[in-house]
């Protein structure tokens, strides 16, 4: 059983739902990053989803493109973000990793290095933004060799066979996108979600995460209640901006910001 | 390697894919999108009344077939083979984008949508589009690197005249790859409603495929003109390679005449040497950029890298993929000139000839004039003339430091 796999087993066990932030490796620095994965964690986070910086990050909204400018800036590669998953193991033995990016540094590392790479690291997951199933007939051996978890997202336009296809190829759970548009755009429709969510799980005995546009606590129970866990990255990416230069505030604004999701989502009626 | 009409057929593949390269790299909420995209267009491509109408718009709106000229000082001042040039900047708008944009702004009124958008870089393809989408009544947004909204502001205008949102993209590069970002991002928010004209042979599929369709008109009217006016098929075709539209429409309806030599000139910008330059081909390799596995420039960490070069239109890290493939079993040359070489090759024709190619072809123009050069005067040398230089008076009077 992955890592990934166990941390859910036992939040649905405990009838718990998952908080999933996302940050972006690098940003603000890359020597902070690690620093506020702990923060993450003590804040509530079940499982890290960690941005790999990439120079044209086709499916992010604006707060995300400057947070990979800002890491690029520090020369932020993939190779970096690996040694900082490394670091952050050297603490922390418990809690998943996803790494969140596209495709081009991964196959520009080459994805056998890449793959043992993440392994030795400690990463548990990736999920590739602009690589559909389709196209991933070579790397998803790799991944399942090495029991990495391969996320996949699903949309509100994806069809009942894509969901089925994609759910096949997918382990660890799946990723629910909750609108159309960006990362950090538009407005999530809740009941909409709740319809789509409980459509998906009819059709995958995998557990649905859903993320885009959960900025609040009452956001997340509210998608907390229809899904089993929640993804948060562009108000927390947002924090990051406009607490950058000060580190310690940027550590307890983060915190204040998940703790209340974390505790929304931990009085929802199991 | 021999192609044969069997193979060509067989390519793309079902999933998009000229040999390693293409395919649909794309977040899953345009996938859908681009599976009905790719239905309809597998539908109307034979459905002889679409066919008839894109030929009727093309004839009386486009004004084709566009004349295949015999430039006659320029081969006797170049002093080898003969060198014609086949006039895509006679087209309305002045550039060979129009034959695409015709032809998707159709597919767009088929799938019922009404709202276009689209990315350019040097402005003729956002004119084009707003061109077609005021003919249809259709609204129109084109995204448009800051940087490139500085060096064509003639086409900027152009645009708005023509009803068109021009949206200024001020991440990145601030060129034509971004604008490309911005405008894939706008699609995914408005997928339901909105059709994406994309104005080159890049993307995911099937953009790749139906773009190449629509340009190829230029290559088969070439074929019949210079069967006609010669008695016999060219000895090489030379175009211009930014995404790589005009150059896929010149050569694929010669792709199976081995004796035709084909040559992609790309933006060799300061030097291939120094880096500043926009030839994945000529100095990139293989990866994954806008929906598609192609030759790319990025650096060893897989981050995109900046381009430069003179012209808008060709300062862009990828290629069609189908170039890609093409480049890999040796079929078509690429090769590339530098900005310098570039002026030149638009001074030259200017002066010589009294056509004023954009600068885009004037990377086209100088390379083919070297090659005529070194070639036999029987040999019939043949130019895609993909735009006209109007737009770039104002960029070659800056480096002529005169204020127009
Ligand atoms: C006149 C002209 N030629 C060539 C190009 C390059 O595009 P492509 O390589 O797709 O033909 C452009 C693009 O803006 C252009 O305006």
């Amino acid at each position: 059983m992955s890592r990934i796999e166990g941390v859910l087993r036992t939040l649905r066990e405990q009838g718990r739902k998952a908080l999933i932030p996302y940050i972006t490796a690098g940003d603000p620095h890359p020597d902070q990053t690690v620093g506020l994965m702990h923060t993450l964690v003590d804040a509530g986070a079940d499982i890290i989803e960690l941005g790999v910086p990439f120079s044209d990050p086709m499916a992010d909204g604006p707060v995300i493109q400057q947070a990979c400018e800002r890491a690029l800036r520090h020369g932020t590669s993939l190779r970096q973000v690996l040694a900082m998953v490394k670091t952050f193991r050297e603490k922390d033995d418990a809690t998943p990793i996803v790494l969140m990016g596209y495709l081009n540094p991964m196959e520009a590392m080459g994805q056998e290095k890449f793959a043992d790479g993440a392994v030795d690291a400690g990463v548990d997951g990736i999920l590739t933004v602009d690589l559909p199933p389709e196209e991933a007939d070579e790397v998803a051996p790799l991944f399942t060799a090495r029991n990495l978890d391969a996320i996949f997202l699903l949309a509100p336009t994806t069809t009942d066979d894509r969901i089925r296809a994609i759910s096949e190829h997918s382990s660890g759970y799946v990723y629910y996108v909750s609108f159309k548009g960006v990362t950090g755009a538009g407005k999530i429709d809740v009941d909409e979600v709740a319809a789509n969510v409980a459509h998906i799980h009819e059709l995958t005995a995998l557990p649905v995460a859903v993320g885009f546009g959960i900025r609040d606590a009452a956001t997340a129970a509210a998608v907390g209640q229809v899904s089993d866990g929640v993804i948060v990255g562009s108000v927390l990416v947002d924090t990051i901006a406009r607490n950058q230069a000060d580190p310690d505030q940027l550590k307890r604004a983060l915190s204040d910001l998940l703790h209340p999701m974390r505790e929304a989502l931990d009085s929802l009626p199991s | 390697m021999k192609l044969t009409e069997e193979m060509l057929k067989a390519l793309p593949d079902a999933r998009g894919h000229f040999g390693a390269y293409g395919g649909r790299f794309v977040s899953e909420t345009l996938f859908d999108s681009l599976m009905t995209l790719e239905r309809e267009y597998k539908r109307l491509r034979d459905d002889p009344e679409f066919q008839a109408e894109f030929d009727r718009d093309l004839a009386h709106y486009v004004g084709r077939p566009s004349p295949l000229y015999f430039a006659e000082r320029l081969t006797r001042e170049t002093g080898g083979a003969q060198i014609w040039l086949k006039r895509e900047d006679l087209n309305h708008t002045g550039a060979h984008k129009v034959n695409n944009t015709i032809g998707q702004a159709l597919l767009a009124r088929f799938l019922g949508k009404k709202r276009v958008i689209a990315e350019t870089g040097a402005g003729q393809h956002g004119v084009a589009t707003a061109t077609v989408c005021a003919r249809l009544g259709l609204e129109c947004h084109v995204f448009m690197g800051e940087e490139d909204i500085r060096r064509q502001s003639p086409n900027v205008y152009r645009m708005k005249l023509l009803g068109a949102e021009v949206h200024s993209v001020t991440s990145g590069t601030r060129t034509l790859k971004d604008a490309m970002n911005d405008a894939m991002r706008d699609w995914v928010a408005n997928v339901d409603d909105t059709f994406y004209i994309i104005g080159t042979v890049a993307g995911p599929h099937p953009y790749p495929l139906l773009v190449r369709d629509f340009q190829s008109v230029i290559g088969r009217e070439t074929r019949a003109q210079c069967l006609d006016r010669t008695g016999k098929l060219p000895d090489a075709l030379v175009a211009c390679v930014g995404g790589g539209s005009n150059a896929i429409g010149m050569f694929y309806p010669f792709l199976t005449d081995e004796s035709v030599e084909l040559y992609g000139v790309e933006a060799g910008g300061l030097g291939i040497d120094t880096g500043q330059h926009a030839a994945p081909l000529s100095a990139g390799r293989p990866g994954v950029l806008h929906g598609n596995r192609t030759y790319l420039m990025e650096d060893e960490n897989g981050q995109i890298a900046g381009t430069h070069s003179v012209s808008a239109g060709l300062d862009y890290p990828g290629v069609g993929p189908e170039h890609s493939w093409l480049k890999d079993i040796g079929r078509a040359h690429y090769v590339s000139v530098t900005d310098d070489e570039a002026l030149d090759g638009f001074r030259k024709l200017t002066r010589v000839e009294g056509i004023m190619p954009a600068l885009e072809t004037a990377h086209a123009v100088a390379y083919a004039i070297k090659l005529a050069a070194s070639m036999d005067k029987d040999k019939v040398v043949v130019i895609n003339i993909s735009g006209r230089g109007d737009k770039d008076m104002q960029t070659v009077a800056e480096i002529d430091g005169i204020e127009v």
